[in-house]
């Protein structure tokens, strides 16, 4: 039987507060790391648990914690990425909302693990809510000793600092939003050097999500094999499944990682809405190549779906049923891709203003024959061609819609209008 | 305290005040409801950095506006998550009970209406910011009873005099 551990206190009345999150056996994680380990030791704990970053891209926590050299001058960095901009994604909004000590805790043993002392937690600017009630929940934890000099008895010094984005959805690259907090235009950096090594100020910088980090505390407490004992070998733990669009039960899951996608969307979000089909589903918020509805038997794992030709991403979970247009919906995400393209590489700044120009007017009935391969085209271009996923994002869910619903396309163009209006 | 003390405040957060611009912009636009090119200066100057790259900043993200936006901004998500909930006609009904079109501010400079990209609330789509506040599972009824409560909201600080209006209405 499953337990929910990273949900387990947002239903609580007062879940944001510390007096919460003690009585529920918050802090003692932190207590535990610095009594019973060094900071080696947590390392390696959480490289046996086999955590993989919560925020998309999956790579292993532990070895990149391991990445951070241990000799240098200069002081280490932890980054909280909560510039949570992913459509169809609000799980870290949720956890700093209803739970931000949870978060606090999992910043304090990843820093104590890793050697900084300072952290910045880069949350995006509309979350006004969790920025509040996590200015409050720092502002407690330093009152009773869970952050400042000395923790809990220990040679431990740590401070926590949040930093409101702007409204960027490039800042979730994690170079990108290095140079954001240095106080540039939010642009990625050309890799390497990677932020371990030379990251914030150029110095020694781990980035994590906030998912990630609130597993954290977990591993500690529970142990590795606890971790590893949830879900698939390669990717296991609790998983936290957003659930969206056009689909009875939407809100946020905690699910093992790996339950199949048939069943998170069908049972435990309810299905479809009264008197429809489920069409199709992107999984994995709309960077992921949407999957149609005969592809839901898939595990939701970042393996799994890969090899389906797609990912997990921020397992943003939309939903779509048979009302809706397919073009329609390549057209808006294309639209957001276009938009949020900071502007630094030429494949992805221009080719997406062409893409988007050439799928408003298959979807307004204006397409020409050849529009479809031109689309093909220029996803060639622009996949592979830039410094970071946001182009590859957009080419891959472009090239998916394209490759499962051509029939759709086609019908734009063949009967010039939209057969869905 | 006085902007000048917040945005020094806030800078002593960083070891580079570079890295204060964009926390010092948000409590200048708070400030001063937008950030025309003097405020940005003296957001420099006050930082004591290159004007130029505070420019660039308040143009490069979304949430700085450059121009005067209405007094309740209306930012309504219309993103995946929220068009597949009906965004679409939230927009078209908002418009023509504003009677402005998205992007512009009513002539009473009451309510500025714009789309924007996802405001990570996907469950309660859609959802629409007014200031710092999400509405969320909106449909045409809760849209015009939102619209009526804002107006009573200004007509209740408009009828108050002012020396006994309460701080930061």
């Amino acid at each position: 039987m499953f337990e929910p551990v990273l949900l387990k206190n947002v239903a609580a009345p007062d879940s944001h507060l510390l007096s919460t999150y003690e009585a529920g056996g918050g802090y003692q994680a932190l207590a535990k790391a610095l009594r019973e380990y060094t900071p080696d030791e947590v390392v390696n704990l959480v490289k046996q648990s086999n955590l993989r970053g919560r925020g998309g891209a999956g790579f292993p926590t532990g070895m990149k914690w391991s990445f951070v050299p241990k000799q240098v001058d200069k002081p280490k960095y932890l980054c909280c990425n909560a510039d949570e901009g992913e459509p169809g994604t609000f799980k870290d909004r949720i956890i700093m909302e209803r739970d931000p000590h949870q978060l606090i805790e999992g910043l304090a043993v990843s820093a104590y693990a890793i050697g900084a002392k300072t952290a910045y937690v880069y949350i995006r600017g509309e979350y006004v809510t969790a920025i509040r009630r996590l200015e409050q929940a720092i502002a407690e934890a330093h009152e009773k000793g869970y952050l400042g000099t000395g923790i809990l008895g220990s040679n431990f010094d740590f401070a926590v600092h949040i930093h409101c984005g702007a409204g960027a959805y490039i800042c979730g690259e994690e170079t990108a939003m290095l140079e954001s907090l240095e106080g540039k235009r939010a642009q990625p950096r050309l890799k390497p050097p990677f932020p371990a090594v030379a990251g914030l100020y150029a110095s020694p910088t781990v980035i994590n999500n906030v998912e990630t980090l609130a597993c954290v505390p977990h591993i500690v407490a529970r142990g590795a094999d606890w971790f590893r004992g949830i879900g698939p070998d390669k990717s296991p733990g609790p998983k936290l499944y957003c659930l969206s669009g056009q689909v009875r039960k939407p809100g946020l899951y905690e699910l093992p990682m790996g339950i199949p996608l048939r069943e998170l969307v069908e049972e435990h979000a309810g299905g479809a809405l009264p008197g429809r089909k489920i069409k199709a589903v992107i999984p994995g918020g709309v960077s992921a190549p949407v999957i149609p509805e005969h592809g839901l038997d898939v595990r939701m794992d970042f393996d799994s779906l890969a090899a389906a030709g797609s990912m997990l991403g921020s397992a943003g979970v939309i939903v779509i049923d048979d009302s809706t247009c397919m073009v329609k919906v390549a057209t808006r995400i294309m639209e957001f891709f276009h938009h949020e393209s900071c502007g630094k590489c030429t494949p992805c700044r221009e080719g997406l203003n062409w893409v988007v120009k050439v799928l408003r007017r298959v979807e307004g009935g204006d397409g020409a024959p050849g529009d479809l391969e031109q689309l093909e085209m220029l996803c060639k271009g622009i996949f592979g061609n830039t410094f970071c996923a946001l182009g590859d994002g957009a080419a891959m869910g472009l090239r998916a819609a394209l490759a499962h619903f051509r029939n759709e396309f086609v019908a734009h163009v063949e009967e010039r209008r939209c057969p869905f209006h | 305290m006085t902007m000048r003390e917040k945005i020094k405040d806030a800078a002593a957060r960083y070891p580079d005040q570079r890295s204060a611009i964009m926390p010092a912009l948000l409590i200048a636009q708070r400030e001063h409801g937008h950030l025309p090119g003097q405020v940005l200066e003296e957001v420099a100057d006050i930082l004591g950095v290159e004007r130029i790259w505070v420019y660039e900043l308040a143009t490069f993200y979304t949430l700085f506006h450059t121009e005067p936006v209405g007094m309740f901004h209306l930012q309504l998500c219309d993103n995946v998550s929220c068009m597949l909930c009906g965004a679409e006609d939230l927009l078209k009904h908002l418009e023509t009970a504003l009677a402005i079109r998205k992007g512009d501010t009513t002539p009473d400079g009451m309510f500025t209406l714009s789309s924007v990209e996802c405001l990570g609330a996907c469950e309660m789509a859609p959802v629409m910011q007014v200031g710092d506040d999400y509405h969320g599972a909106l449909d045409v009824a809760r849209i015009d009873a939102l619209l009526d409560n804002l107006r009573a909201t200004t007509e209740r600080v408009a009828s108050i005099e002012p020396s006994t209006r309460p701080q930061g209405e």
